[in-house]
């Protein structure tokens, strides 16, 4: 069974949607048991870092989500909660990634960075098992994690950015696979199956 | 490098998709559901729904329909057309929408569009500004186009970015239905002074429009609703044109 966790700050209807077509069982959840007897832990985001945090703070899910022992994937602001902190609000985040989540310059860029954009692998990961160098992901981010020897791929807006995180059970995207055609099904689909 | 978006627009009025010329005469153009799936096949990279159903009671089966589309279609997509509540817009992007446009009600109340990206995050809001120039300026208009403000288009566009908008999604009300192509100048100005994504819409008629808007104004996406719907321009097509003329496309 697969967790997809609802937390007040995510996008929780496409992925559910995403899921559905995989044909995978999932439960919409933000109770801390059914999170960690999980096999597979879908942590998805959108919004504002710091009102994220709140929320999981208050759903008692900070330390789950800290020392689960499945495999968990952070979807865009899902990825950035990972990080140590977030320029975004100034919070403290989960501290699985070491870093800091920082904001893209508006003088040099346009923010948020928004639409197909590439990504280059540049280590191996499960996750993108038969997934071709170069293919395009929608992003939708004003921040981004900066490259870090987590990053096992990397999109170039005005400056090179995370485009996945690994470490362990933890895995992360900054893309919304779930909205990505059938290349971020592929994403989904190795995680489920190959994670 | 980030892809510039070809984003087909479906207006619905009471559930069926439909087109009309400068905001009036319309035609019955399919269903959303259908014409979603279709495109999100051929290779749109996002759709915007515009919801210009009169009353307040029909418009309520919008929540119903963006879980519809949600369901049927792997691509991001927008939903507007007579949102003015914190709480509507929650509900449709809880129904699996991406963003929400809103046009009268910022114009309203210009606090929404802060208290929308605060809590929605600003890539989930996007300011919709329909202008018409009057000779010697450019007004923006409210209610499907029926309305003249006081605003100025370029003060107005500002100012919603500044506010928090995630992007601008600006329709010339001059071009609108005419494909006479994009108003260039006016988004030229826009794009060199706002940081935000700029959506053109209004006046697409060839594949040429497009590159223009792309090129001379620098938008970071193109929306167009008839030439789709009626595949006078394939996506495909038009794509590969775009491609072979230096613009770097998904697909």
């Amino acid at each position: 069974m697969i967790a997809l966790i609802d937390y007040g700050a995510g996008n929780v209807a496409s992925v559910s949607n995403a899921l559905a077509e995989l044909n995978q069982e999932f439960k919409i959840t933000s109770n801390e048991v059914e999170i960690c007897k999980a096999d597979k832990i879908i942590f998805p985001g959108v919004g504002e870092a710091s009102f994220a945090m709140r929320q999981l703070h208050l759903l008692n899910l900070f330390s789950a989500l800290r020392m689960v022992k499945k495999p968990i994937l952070g979807i865009c602001l899902g990825m950035q909660l990972m990080m140590d902190n977030s320029t975004e609000g100034n919070v403290a985040c989960l501290g699985i990634f070491t870093g800091t989540v920082l904001k893209f310059d508006s003088t040099k860029t346009k923010v948020p960075h928004m639409g197909w954009n590439d990504i280059k692998k540049i280590s191996e990961s499960k996750l993108f098992t038969g997934v071709k160098n170069g293919e395009r992901f929608y992003f939708a981010n004003s921040y981004y994690v900066p490259v870090n020897e987590f990053t096992t791929a990397i999109t170039t807006n005005d400056i090179d950015f995370s485009a996945s995180l690994e470490k362990g059970n933890f895995y992360g995207v900054q893309f919304h696979p779930e909205k990505s055609g059938d290349a971020g099904l592929k994403i989904l689909k190795n995680f489920i199956e190959l994670c | 490098m980030l892809c510039k978006r070809i984003i087909p627009c479906l207006d619905v009025k009471d559930g069926r998709v439909v087109k009309g010329t400068n905001f009036i005469n319309l035609i019955d153009a399919g269903s959303p559901v259908e014409l979603a799936e279709r495109y999100s096949k051929e290779g749109a990279d996002e759709l915007v729904f515009l919801d210009i159903t009169a009353s307040a009671e029909k418009r309520k089966t919008l929540v119903s329909l963006v879980k519809d589309v949600a369901k049927a279609i792997r691509i991001p997509f927008t939903v507007g057309g007579g949102i003015s509540e914190l709480t509507d817009i929650e509900a449709l992007l809880k129904a699996g929408a991406d963003k929400v446009s809103l046009n009268s009600s910022i114009v309203k109340k210009h606090d929404l569009i802060t208290q929308a990206s605060k809590q929605f995050g600003s890539q989930a809001v996007v300011a919709a500004i329909d202008l018409k120039f009057n000779g010697s300026k450019y007004k923006v208009y409210i209610n499907g186009g029926r309305e003249e403000t006081d605003l100025i288009g370029m003060e107005w566009c500002l100012r919603a970015a500044e506010l928090g908008a995630g992007e601008i999604l600006l329709t010339s009300m001059d071009k609108d239905g005419t494909k006479e192509g994009y108003d260039v100048e006016f988004l030229k100005e826009l794009t060199s002074m706002v940081t935000i994504p700029v959506i053109a819409s209004g006046g697409a008629g060839t594949k040429e429009h497009f590159l223009d808007a792309f090129k001379n104004a620098d938008a970071d996406a193109c929306l167009a609703a008839s030439l789709f719907h009626f595949n006078i321009l394939p996506i495909k097509t038009l794509k590969e044109y775009l491609h072979e003329n230096g613009i770097v496309m998904r697909n």
